[in-house]
């Protein structure tokens, strides 16, 4: 599994690195050996760290606080069809607003700091996290609950020990895809309104013509995403044994 | 006193176009305590109705259910139900921890569930698999989880349905042998349905045929005077076979012609 990985990287860098010296030889697209030398001295002087701490941080606070946040939304969406009723109009409508287009309206509310990164980072998070857990909810077997319920369980118990649980491999797919949106979104929102992160960083490199710095910048947003996203593959994978929606 | 009776029970289902379906009507039956009870009936004439009425589950649309003299509402631990599918097992604990779901909701002690879950668990034949989720066991082990799931939780009364339809003949046959043992040391009343003559012969002491749907009922009642083991190849099981298709017979015709 891992050597196959390896083996895709390796080929991923190497027909690179032939594109650039062979096929389309110029300053605009720079090789993979080059990239990786400018990166290695961004290391060493302490910018990359800071420009990825920086955007890794308002990706932290934000996807935590919006899952903190839908989590308990979707769980309740699902359970009750009041809630449901009352709150589909606010998430079918927002949903579709994407949160790029909230840029503007962030930083004229929040101001160019943190406060608008990470409401962006909240929007975009919190309406697919909980969208997949109310479908994880209602895709809970009546069985299992009526099952409980003939056990003796109370309502709070079947919350807890059935319902819950039944619906965690949902509510990690849905962070899955949030962490995903919210790297697409930290970067625009960087990219128009930002001091510092990768973001930033890619818009200095086009203002001064910094091309290996825009390919740093690019190839550790890949690194980075490709990184967390299997951070979540391998936690839905080992909860999936346990807490598998199918039985 | 009956354990359990029904008194003119119906449940009507309103379609999404408004169309009433009565599925049972003028249901009525009554189980002693200890008792192994089976409902036979044709495809689609209402058995499962009458156990999710039984079970709380879902209420009577007309006449009443009464269980130990009180009214029937809503589900509770004395009625223990066993589904048909496996749906109902939580994938997410072990083979043991679904068993002691019951104790545990109750507060009993680590020890004495795990005592109580193990003791249930060897009795339905599935000891040294009980670290295991119910993914890694067959259709037959998975069964035998939630039978072991109910017994230990002590029930009242287990209502099981068709909890061995999904299993091959040989697993099936099994099966039946090892309920009918629990039965015979736990005496715990069982209402069990089913659609195989075999099978209501083979466990039931008294069997109630219906009548095919729509408004349902009871066509009439059985009792099956064999004692110890029963044989699919003794002449008196063969007698009760027949008098057993005979009534029910012309309710499968009905169905099918419908
Ligand atoms: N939730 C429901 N809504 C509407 N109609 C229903 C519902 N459940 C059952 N019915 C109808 O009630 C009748 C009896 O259904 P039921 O499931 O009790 O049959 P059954 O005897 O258990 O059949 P089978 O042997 O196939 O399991 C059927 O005509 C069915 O269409
Ligand atoms: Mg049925």
């Amino acid at each position: 599994m891992y050597g196959g990985y390896a083996l895709g990287f390796v080929s991923l860098f190497l027909i690179w690195q032939l594109a650039s010296l062979y096929v389309v030889s110029s300053v605009l697209f720079p090789p993979p050996t080059v990239v990786f030398s400018k990166g290695l001295r961004l290391v060493r002087n302490g910018v990359l760290l800071e420009h990825l701490s920086a955007s890794m941080q308002r990706i932290l606070a934000g996807f935590i606080a919006g899952s903190l946040l839908g989590i308990p939304i979707g769980l309740a969406m699902g359970s009750f069809r009041p809630v449901r009723k009352l709150l589909e109009p606010y998430t079918e409508f927002l949903r579709f607003i994407p949160s790029v287009a909230m840029i503007t309206v962030a930083v004229i509310w929040f101001g160019i700091g943190e406060g608008s990164k990470i409401f962006l980072i909240i929007y975009t998070t919190i309406f697919i996290v909980i969208l997949n857990t109310a479908a994880g909810v209602s895709a809970i077997a009546p069985n299992k609950i009526r099952a409980a319920e003939s056990l003796g369980a109370t309502r709070a118990q079947i919350f807890f020990h059935v319902a819950l649980p039944a619906t965690v491999p949902y509510i990690l797919t849905g962070m899955r895809l949030a962490m995903a949106n919210s790297f697409t979104t930290i970067v625009a929102a960087e990219l128009i309104a930002a001091n510092d992160g990768l973001g930033k960083m890619l818009w200095d490199g086009r203002l001064f013509m910094l091309v290996d710095e825009i390919f740093v910048s690019l190839v550790t947003l890949g690194l980075l995403g490709f990184a967390v996203d299997r951070m979540f593959r391998w936690s839905i994978y080992a909860f999936a044994g346990k807490y598998s929606p199918a039985t | 006193m009956p354990l359990v009776s029904f008194h003119d029970v119906g449940k009507t289902y309103r379609s999404l176009q408004g169309v009433d379906d009565v599925a049972v009507e003028h249901f009525n039956v009554e189980i002693e305590a200890g008792e192994f009870f089976c409902l036979l009936g044709p495809s689609g004439c209402g058995k499962t109705t009458v156990l999710k009425m039984l079970a709380g589950f879902e209420a009577p649309t007309a006449g009443h259910i009464l269980m130990e003299g009180r009214p029937v509402r809503g589900a509770s631990r004395d009625r223990a139900v066993v589904f048909q599918g496996d749906d109902s097992l939580y994938g997410w604990l072990t083979a043991i921890e679904n068993v002691e779901f019951g104790l545990r909701m109750r507060h009993v002690g680590k020890a004495e569930r795990c005592e109580r879950a193990m003791h249930y668990l060897e009795l339905v034949g599935l000891k040294g698999q009980e670290q295991k989720y119910p993914a890694e066991l067959s259709g037959g082990m998975k069964q035998r989880i939630q039978i072991a799931r109910v017994l230990a939780n002590e029930p009242t009364m287990l209502l099981m349905d068709e909890p061995f339809a999904a299993l091959d003949a040989q697993t099936r046959s099994l099966m039946q042998e090892e309920l009918a043992s629990i039965w015979r040391t736990t005496r715990t009343t069982v209402l069990f349905i089913t659609h195989d003559i075999d099978e209501a012969i083979t466990l039931g002491k008294r069997i109630g045929v219906m009548r095919a749907g729509p408004r349902s009922q009871v066509k009439g009642v059985i009792e099956v005077a064999l004692n110890g083991a029963r044989s699919r190849t003794d002449d008196v099981f063969l007698q009760y076979y027949r008098q057993v298709h005979d009534m029910i017979r012309d309710e499968v015709a009905k169905a099918m012609a419908k």
